[in-house]
């Protein structure tokens, strides 16, 4: 096993194994994780690199202590990650609420299988989409990136880690079980050509007491721990210097207002999308490996003369409304595909709003892929 | 005489902005604060040295906000679990929960557990008080078998925990219980506690006039501490008394004190060896 933090080079990778290398690559020290399929390859790539590279992997006794332990990393100044699959969500989805609140960086990997339940380990399923904007409680934004290959599992996971610390918050990764297990070629730049973000820290001498650490639509510096400044941190309603006010309905709307604003203003820096669909007639929207399956419908669909375009979704969180709206106005029908039984279906549709017609396409066995046949055949039903 | 002759010798320790206390009159989280800062005292050390971890509950705001220093204030029955995560950033810091026995011993208990378990060093303070006082007296797992509560009116059908016994049988290296009777005796605990190389679980019984005194019938603040005073027998001479005699006394007193590999130094032994054999 190679040494260095940066694989350079060209690989014949894993999808899981291509997410753990873009995390080390951004400078992630510390993961921690509960062995569940189909995630479980990255939590073994970290735990044979990490301590090569001077880090720390712990297996933890549940999917709740990972999530915390990360937490708690991150506040002592490490870059940390923590990957699993839907169950494993669900029980860390409390303490992503709490990374949210107090603003602490952080990446989630979701592997995303077959569900709902215990349902099918190894199947995938884009079953979590809206999990990780709605399922823990209260009103927030997140950040979920969806990789629909294993370079995009190492450019995205990179990626999730710099927005980490740009925005001071938790960051998704919502991959799946194809592309975890699959293997094609990733291509890792020289260690000097990674962009690499850090999270901006307070000032050597700075005391919490005087300098605010929170609530900043801007992003306010970190009082990392161990440093001196006697930092406050408390995920219940608190001010800009990190005082707790559990009366004041005044203050939750501030805390509340300020935490999603963070991200509102910021869409554009976030937000990231890419389409081929300048003359078409028919767009397929799709992201993470469906999106696969729509490219090779447009190109076979052009081939037989259909204006087909495609439009796939990078950042599925915050939603790519705008850019959704932008596109309904130019094409007679957005046809989203998905692997679940229309889930992000609906952002596009109120996106869209009656721009344009919006139908679905789930594909004809949930947890397979979509045939190419079905989406040209549901594309030429449209088109009559 | 000046105010400044007139500060308490703790105050140094206290945030500045957050001099008022949220605790019900008679509450004795006050005592173990005070022990604890009084133990860093007199070891010589400052809050700096620290970070500090706790839940939800009445003891989780012992550190949180009152203590000058990194404090983190986590989710319910996940202290450790967040300072498992700050203890392995920070090697070189002295990670202490503070927390209360709901918080550590129910929502939270896997984490204790497993947390004795790796030997990690760590301290962690629990404040029994055998209720959920925050909430408004509820049953917990330390509650008596029989006792009214708003949630058993009918009387609790559960056994409590021995909370000393479970984290020594996970594998702990310092375990020890006092109540808040016995302040001296916790600061002399809490120095060893604090200076343990390990896993270290002070068990401290606390009273709630509030919410357990009053339901029990055992009184108010001052009855309560002659109740732990009654009730009080030290490890050594328990050692002499049968398992009926013990049945309604608190053991208190340091009852497992030794060495075992722990978890930080373990860690990085690993990380050489990962590190040379690459």
């Amino acid at each position: 096993m190679r040494k260095e933090a940066v694989l350079t080079g060209r690989h014949f990778m894993m999808g899981n194994i291509a997410c753990a290398e873009g995390a080390l690559a951004a400078g992630c020290r510390f993961a921690a994780g509960y062995p569940i399929t189909p995630a479980t390859e990255v939590a073994e790539r970290l735990a044979e690199r990490l301590p090569v590279l001077g880090g720390t992997f712990l297996q933890m006794e549940d999917e709740i202590a990972s999530i915390a332990a990360v937490i708690g990393a991150s506040w002592g100044g490490l870059k940390a990650m923590t990957a699993t699959s839907g169950p494993g969500i669900s029980l860390m989805l409390e303490n992503i609420g709490f990374a949210l609140g107090t603003e602490t960086p952080c990446v989630i990997v979701n592997v995303m299988r077959g569900g709902p339940t215990t349902g099918i380990p190894a199947v995938e399923l884009q079953g979590d989409v809206i999990q990780p904007r709605r399922g823990s409680h209260g009103d927030y934004q997140i950040i979920a990136l969806a990789p629909s290959s294993v370079q995009e599992a190492f450019d995205y996971t990179l990626e999730a880690f710099n927005l980490a610390e740009r925005f001071r918050t938790p960051v998704f990764v919502l991959s799946d079980a194809f592309l975890g297990h699959m293997r094609e070629e990733l291509i890792i730049p020289e260690a000097d050509r990674v962009p690499i973000v850090d999270r901006k820290v307070f000032p050597p001498d700075a005391d919490a007491e005087e300098l605010a650490a929170f609530l900043d639509e801007d992003v306010a510096p970190m009082p990392v721990f161990g440093r001196g400044h006697k930092a406050h941190v408390t995920s219940s309603c608190h001010d800009a210097y990190g005082r707790r006010n559990v009366v004041d309905a005044q203050a939750l709307d501030v805390f509340i207002r300020k935490l999603h604003g963070k991200i509102e203003r910021h869409r554009d820096e976030i937000v990231r999308v890419a389409s081929d669909a300048e003359e078409a007639e028919i767009v397929l929207v799709s992201y993470g490996t469906v999106f696969r399956c729509a490219r090779a419908a447009v190109e076979a669909g052009r081939a037989e003369g259909l204006r087909l375009g495609w439009f796939k979704l990078g950042t599925l969180w915050p939603f790519p409304d705008r850019e959704i709206a932008a596109l309904a106005a130019r094409a007679r029908h957005l046809m989203v595909l998905e692997n679940n039984l229309g889930q992000l279906f609906h952002y596009v549709q109120a996106a869209a709003a009656s721009r344009c017609r919006v139908s679905f396409l789930p594909p004809r066995v949930l947890g397979e892929l979509h045939e190419i046949e079905d989406i040209l055949k549901a594309v030429r039903e449209v088109r009559a | 005489m000046s105010a400044a002759a007139l500060e308490h010798p703790l105050a140094k320790f206290i945030r500045p902005s957050a001099r008022t206390t949220a605790n019900c009159p008679g509450c004795g989280n006050g005592i173990l604060a005070q022990s604890i800062l009084r133990a860093i005292e007199e070891l010589g050390l400052r809050l700096d040295d620290f970070v500090f971890v706790s839940g939800i509950g009445c003891a989780a705001w012992i550190p949180s906000p009152s203590f000058y220093a990194d404090v983190l204030h986590t989710t319910h029955g996940r202290p450790i679990a967040f300072g498992i995560g700050i203890k392995v950033a920070l090697p070189h810091k002295r990670v202490m929960v503070i927390s209360g026995d709901g918080d550590l011993t129910a929502i939270g208990g896997n984490h204790l557990i497993h947390a004795a378990r790796r030997n990690i060093a760590m301290t962690v303070f629990c404040v029994n008080n055998g209720i959920y006082g925050m909430t408004g007296g509820q049953v917990a797992p330390t509650t008596p078998l029989g006792l009214t509560t708003v949630t058993t009116p009918f009387g609790n059908a559960e056994n409590p925990f021995d909370i000393c016994e479970l984290v020594k049988g996970a594998g702990a290296s310092f375990v020890a219980r006092w109540t808040t009777y016995h302040p001296r005796q916790l600061v002399r605990t809490a120095k060893k506690a604090i200076q343990k190389k390990g896993f270290a679980f002070v068990e401290v019984l606390s009273q709630c006039p509030v919410e357990f005194g009053r339901k029990t019938g055992i009184g108010n603040a001052v009855q309560m501490l002659e109740w732990y005073k009654t009730k009080s027998v030290g490890v050594a001479r328990a050692k002499d008394m049968s398992a009926a005699e013990l049945a309604d006394r608190i053991v208190v007193g340091e009852l497992v004190d030794i060495e075992k590999p722990e978890l930080m130094e373990t860690l990085e032994g690993i990380r050489r060896k990962a590190m040379a054999s690459s």
